[in-house]
């Protein structure tokens, strides 16, 4: 006996026909079908390193450090970031504002050492959302695979440094 | 020069000519495999060494000949090389009395293009291609491996349970063309496209195509080297050089399969309503064409055999059992049958 409504359809076994039993035009369908996407399916592949696909507006990628519109240094060493990140990769020290460099930070204290640990990084964002100075982002770059050297994965403030009015040049 | 020393001559350039083309067709045809899998898939496939990726077989000979040779340590080390060279020995063998074409004049003489013209072609090559059962069963057992003993058992039982039905299906060829001769059985097919034996033997042609497919070990019955399961079969622990060599030869396999399908079933290098001895091309022209046609014949099986591939699921064991033993076998003993009746009283 049925137990529902649908267990009647499922219980029921349909017979074949003799021209099912056959397989060979089942067979010669099939082959229909791949033949259609042999001829007329273009092929999704993306050939990578000369075609991308095109990033999210919101992307996390690697860490940018921002000037201001003058050209001044935004990050004032206030350890916002450092606070925040889950993963304990950013580490900070900071410094007093004095003489030359007085016209390259619009803060007394600045950041004489900033560093990402890139490996320990989880590309969370936190540091950027924690940021009030809007100093630090994580851009579009995002081919940071290398191999044997890990030292290029602590990546300083100078790596990170926007130049004045040109974007940052990547490395690794 | 004496007479006989051009005849050995013409021998050995023909040998030299037929395995050079062998084997450079069968490592292009890996990377036909390839290219044609992933257009199936609405893929790419390698495309980056050389143009359309054809030095891609260069490539993969280079890397399989500078891997490490490793020989496991239980393996039973003679029979565990004795495997790969055997088998494609045997895969090369039956090419001997494959043609690849009509005859063409060298030297003031007619050369059959084919390494020799046997009276018992056929039954020749169908003996020597069922030796190669003991490469597959050598490797396997020798590599002291479960997945390649299962694979090799699956491969042997397979080959066998299918030779028998292949050969039934060939007998009610040779009723008709009366002959075992590879070339003679083409010739009887020559006199129109309805003469080829696929028109005159539906049925056995049927098959006579699945039996071949399950003999070269290919979708949808490579149980033999069945990925989810047995990793790849009877040569799961070959690498380097011998795994290749396995490789090469089932790939020379298939061409073998392609060329005798091409060859009793569609008329070998016959161009459906084209007579080429009427043309009035000269031998050698006529005798280039008739190869171009079956290169092109047989390459177009290949391509059906790659296409069957990225078509059809596995078979199970039993499900390949029952088809051979309790189906095909039947059916080519109904076949067989009825030629031999209809030959007897037309």
């Amino acid at each position: 006996m049925a137990i529902n409504v649908r267990a009647k359809y499922l219980n029921k076994t349909e017979e074949m026909s003799f021209i099912d039993r056959l397989y060979l035009p089942a067979i010669v369908k099939g082959m229909f079908i791949t033949m259609k996407h042999f001829l007329f399916t273009k092929a999704y592949t993306v050939e990578y390193p000369e075609e991308r696909k095109p990033i999210a507006p919101r992307f996390r990628g690697r860490h940018v450090m921002k000037r201001d519109e003058m050209g001044r240094e935004r990050c004032t060493a206030c350890y916002c970031c450092q606070y925040s990140c889950p993963a304990e990769c950013i580490n900070i020290e900071a410094a007093e504002v004095t003489g030359d460099i007085r016209n390259n930070h619009p803060e007394d204290k600045y950041a004489r050492v900033f560093e990402i640990e890139l490996l320990r990084c989880i590309f969370c964002g936190f540091c950027q959302e924690a940021c009030p100075k809007a100093a630090i982002y994580l851009e579009e770059f995002y081919e940071l695979a290398d191999y044997d050297d890990r030292s290029k994965y602590l990546l300083t403030k100078k790596e990170m440094m926007e130049t004045e009015g040109k974007p940052v040049k990547y490395r690794v | 020069m004496e007479e006989w020393i051009i005849d050995i001559l013409i021998s050995l350039a023909k040998t030299l000519a037929f395995f050079g083309v062998i084997l450079l067709w069968a490592a292009y045809i890996t990377l036909g495999e390839r290219r044609f899998a992933s257009f199936f898939q609405n893929r790419l496939g390698p495309n980056r060494a050389g143009i359309f990726g054809l030095l891609q077989p260069l490539a993969d000979g280079i890397k399989f000949m500078m891997k490490e040779e490793i020989i496991p340590k239980n393996a039973n080390r003679a029979f565990y090389l004795l495997g790969p060279t055997l088998f494609i020995t045997i895969a090369l063998i039956p090419w001997a009395a494959i043609p690849f074409g009509d005859t063409v004049v060298i030297a003031g003489r007619e050369v059959k293009l084919q390494i020799v013209d046997l009276n018992v072609g056929i039954l020749f090559m169908i003996a020597v291609s069922s030796i190669g059962v003991y490469g597959i069963m050598i490797g396997g057992w020798a590599s002291n491996n479960k997945y390649s003993l299962l694979g090799a058992i699956r491969s042997s039982a397979q080959l066998i349970s299918y030779e028998i039905t292949m050969g039934i299906a060939l007998a009610a060829v040779f009723l008709l063309s009366g002959s075992l001769s590879t070339r003679d059985i083409i010739i009887a097919q020559m006199q129109s496209p309805w003469h080829w034996n696929v028109f005159v033997q539906p049925l056995g042609f049927i098959v006579f195509f699945v039996s071949i497919l399950a003999e070269t070990n290919r979708v949808p019955f490579d149980l033999a080297e069945a990925e989810s399961e047995l990793i790849v079969g009877y040569h799961t622990e070959y690498g380097a050089f011998k795994f290749a060599m396995y490789m090469l030869s089932e790939y020379i396999n298939l061409i073998t399969a392609s060329a005798l399908i091409t060859l009793l079933y569609f008329g070998g290098w016959g161009i459906p309503f084209v007579d080429l001895g009427r043309l009035g091309l000269s031998v050698n022209l006529a005798g280039l064409i008739s190869v171009i046609v079956f290169l092109v014949k047989t390459g177009f099986f290949v391509f059906v055999f790659i296409w069957i591939r990225w078509t059809l699921p596995r078979f199970r064991y039993d499900q390949l059992m029952n088809l051979g033993w309790k189906i095909l076998l039947p059916l080519a003993l109904v076949n067989l049958f009825g030629t031999a009746v209809v030959a007897l009283l037309v």
